[in-house]
């Protein structure tokens, strides 16, 4: 009696676990995520401080950091709306229907993730430009779009597509087809399914590749330079500001404004995050 | 309301899912659609809910014929897995099909609401409408399921291996639950299933089939007593199989003749004796009878009967036999003693390979 109450006892104090080394990989799990992501982030609110408050925010709402705050954030979200109505489409055409070539599509899908940024940029540019294939279409109707900010949007359109694609593809692809049979038994129809029955289970997947493009499309540098003007107040992104600023060798203003960019997108992504949790409340694991 | 199924075919590629079917089911009738799997039930299942189209035949529903289109045609349709709304709960599950009829008939919410909680009442799920899918057992969403297809007052009611996906336990309780429920509501229902047992238990009447066709139909008793050839022997339980020959009316199985009821326009051609394990008589003493000679192999007493199975002496084919636990204490048997075997209840079938 007292041995089987003391094993009971033994077992509760400590824990076990089926997978073995749960310690080892904790602690390694910590220390990578430290050394890769958490040590240079704290050495930029370091680098920031330095600044002192006064200097911090002068330089960070200077006229022209807001007029570069407010195309990053409006393009990369006008980028990752755009994206998720049509990633949307082409998971949906990609998932449900067999066609030739699909495969050959699918692939393509994930070139932007491949892409050097710099190789799309520079043929965003020249495709775009006066006289590039679909440029030269547009330029008699007096549309620019290459060293315009309209370029802006292009170039994050185009790097943000493959992530709303790829969260939505899977789970479209789990769907079952009975749901939809089961719908359509009980007088639905194919409309009303659609919104009432797929939409609402695909939401907090659109809503994750949604915040992943948006992400992404707030870090992207290297694409952008090559079909934007960057020129201050029309065309000029934030992280090419903090470019600017480091040629200037101004690293404490470079550093503050990336501290502007890492708290806001901080706080939009976990705002995101939370919407999806709540729109994924219900769905249990399968 | 009845169903009636004229010469319905359906090829899928070069495979015949369903061939020339023809089956009525009566107004207020339980049916099951009973065979192994490949054999088209639940094909032909989908066809009357208009989730698949038939390449020939018809499905008249209540004197009319069918509506092309799922949707118009107003049946409860009740699927193996659930098919549950994830995101939704029991509630809205059940009033989805209210909820998305046009403007002009449907209910309004106070009357939904009045439909969904005296649906819940009828599964006992009472109490439980603020819950999602996700937080409910098994049995408890199936019955959730057949509540969503029950709110749209359906003409007839069809079950896809509605207790496939549970448990045995809950599986056993769940059926005498649905029948128990259908004598309540009397609605016409056609429900797949390959467990013969289930069929045995539940049904009015039961369609055997096999290779896309009908090979008997009627009641449990019918089916299970007089099975119609030797598939439906074979399909309905343990059996065993007596070879022997027809000779001027008279089947010879070794010892035993018996006379023959079918096969007598042909003479001297091989014959097979299904008997059921039940219909198998054994005794420690010949008694003058005509027997078969046979050894203890094995015997499992546990249960309200006790299987014995045998090896025949002769030709070393196994026999399955069950007898009551009050002979077995009285004759005291035991592994290795020699028997002899009667069978009582004998089917003949000319002979065949039976293919399940």
């Amino acid at each position: 009696m007292s041995a089987a109450l003391q094993a009971t006892k033994t077992t509760k104090s400590r824990k076990h676990h089926v997978l073995p080394g749960f310690g080892l990989s904790l602690g390694f799990t910590i220390f990578w995520l430290s050394a890769v992501v958490l040590i240079p982030l704290t050495t930029l609110f370091f680098k920031t401080c330095q600044l002192g408050w006064p200097n911090f925010v002068k330089i960070v709402t200077d006229p022209e950091a807001i007029a570069a705050y407010k195309l990053s954030f409006g393009a990369s979200f006008t980028a990752a709306l755009i994206n998720l109505f049509f990633g949307f489409l082409v998971a949906w055409v990609l998932g449900r229907y067999d066609f030739p070539f699909r495969k050959f599509f699918d692939s393509i899908v994930d070139l932007p993730f491949a892409l050097p940024t710099a190789v799309a940029g520079i043929s965003l540019a020249a495709l775009y430009s006066d006289k590039g294939w679909i440029g030269h279409f547009l330029a008699p109707h007096n549309i620019k779009i290459s060293y315009t900010p309209t370029g802006v949007y292009i170039a994050l359109i185009f790097i943000g597509l493959p992530y709303v694609v790829r969260t939505i593809q899977p789970v479209l692809e789990d769907l079952e087809g009975q749901v939809e049979e089961a719908a359509e038994s009980l007088g639905a129809s194919r409309m009303q399914t659609f919104l009432r029955v797929l939409l609402p289970t695909l939401l907090p997947a659109a809503i994750a590749g949604f915040s992943l493009a948006f992400a992404r499309a707030l870090g992207e540098y290297g694409s952008v330079i090559f079909i934007s003007n960057n020129l201050p107040f029309k065309g000029e992104i934030v992280p090419q500001l903090i470019v600017n600023e480091l040629s200037n060798y101004d690293y404490p203003a470079a550093t503050g404004l990336a501290v502007v960019m890492l708290v806001t997108s901080f706080v939009l992504l976990l705002l995101v995050n939370t919407i999806q949790r709540y729109a994924s409340r219900h769905q249990e694991a399968r | 309301m009845s169903i009636e199924i004229q010469g319905v075919s359906k090829h899928i590629g070069k495979f015949t899912a369903l061939d020339n079917v023809d089956l009525t089911v009566n107004e207020g009738e339980l049916v099951a659609l009973l065979g192994p799997s490949g054999s088209g039930k639940t094909t032909l299942l989908r066809i009357i809910a208009g989730l698949e189209t038939a390449d020939q035949g018809s499905i008249v529903i209540d004197g009319e014929q069918a509506s092309k289109r799922a949707r118009d045609r107003n049946v409860g349709f009740v699927f193996q897995h659930y098919a549950l709304f994830r995101h939704m709960s029991v509630f809205e599950n059940i009033a989805f099909g209210l909820r998305v009829r046009p403007w002009a008939t449907r209910p309004k919410n106070a009357k939904i609401r009045e439909i969904v909680l005296s649906l819940l009442k009828l599964v006992q799920l009472e109490g439980l409408e603020k819950r999602y899918p996700s937080q409910l057992s098994g049995g408890q969403r199936q019955r959730v399921a057949l509540a969503r297809a029950l709110a749209i007052e359906p003409k007839v009611l069809l079950l896809d291996e509605p207790f496939g996906a549970l448990d045995a336990r809950v599986r056993q309780e769940l059926r005498r639950w649905l029948r128990r429920l259908h004598d309540d509501l009397h609605m016409t229902s056609v429900f797949v299933t390959h467990d013969q047992e289930e069929a045995l238990e539940v049904a009015d009447r039961i369609v055997v089939m096999n290779h896309g066709k009908i090979e008997q139909i009627g009641t449990p008793q019918e089916v299970y007593d007089h099975p119609a050839n030797p598939f439906v022997y074979n399909f309905l339980g343990r059996v065993n199989l007596f070879h022997g020959r027809v000779h001027n009316g008279t089947v010879s199985m070794g010892e035993i003749k018996v006379d023959s009821p079918a096969p007598s326009d042909q003479d001297n051609v091989p014959v097979v004796g299904y008997v059921r394990p039940h219909d198998i008589t054994i005794a420690k003493s010949r008694n003058g009878k005509a027997t078969i000679e046979a050894k203890i192999q094995h015997i499992n007493p546990v249960g309200p009967i006790v299987r014995v199975e045998l090896e025949r002496l002769d030709d070393r084919q196994p026999i399955a036999a069950e007898i009551t636990r009050d002979q077995y204490y009285s004759d005291s048997y035991t592994v290795g003693d020699l028997v002899y075997v009667t069978p009582t209840n004998v089917g003949v079938f000319l002979d065949y390979d039976p293919v399940i």
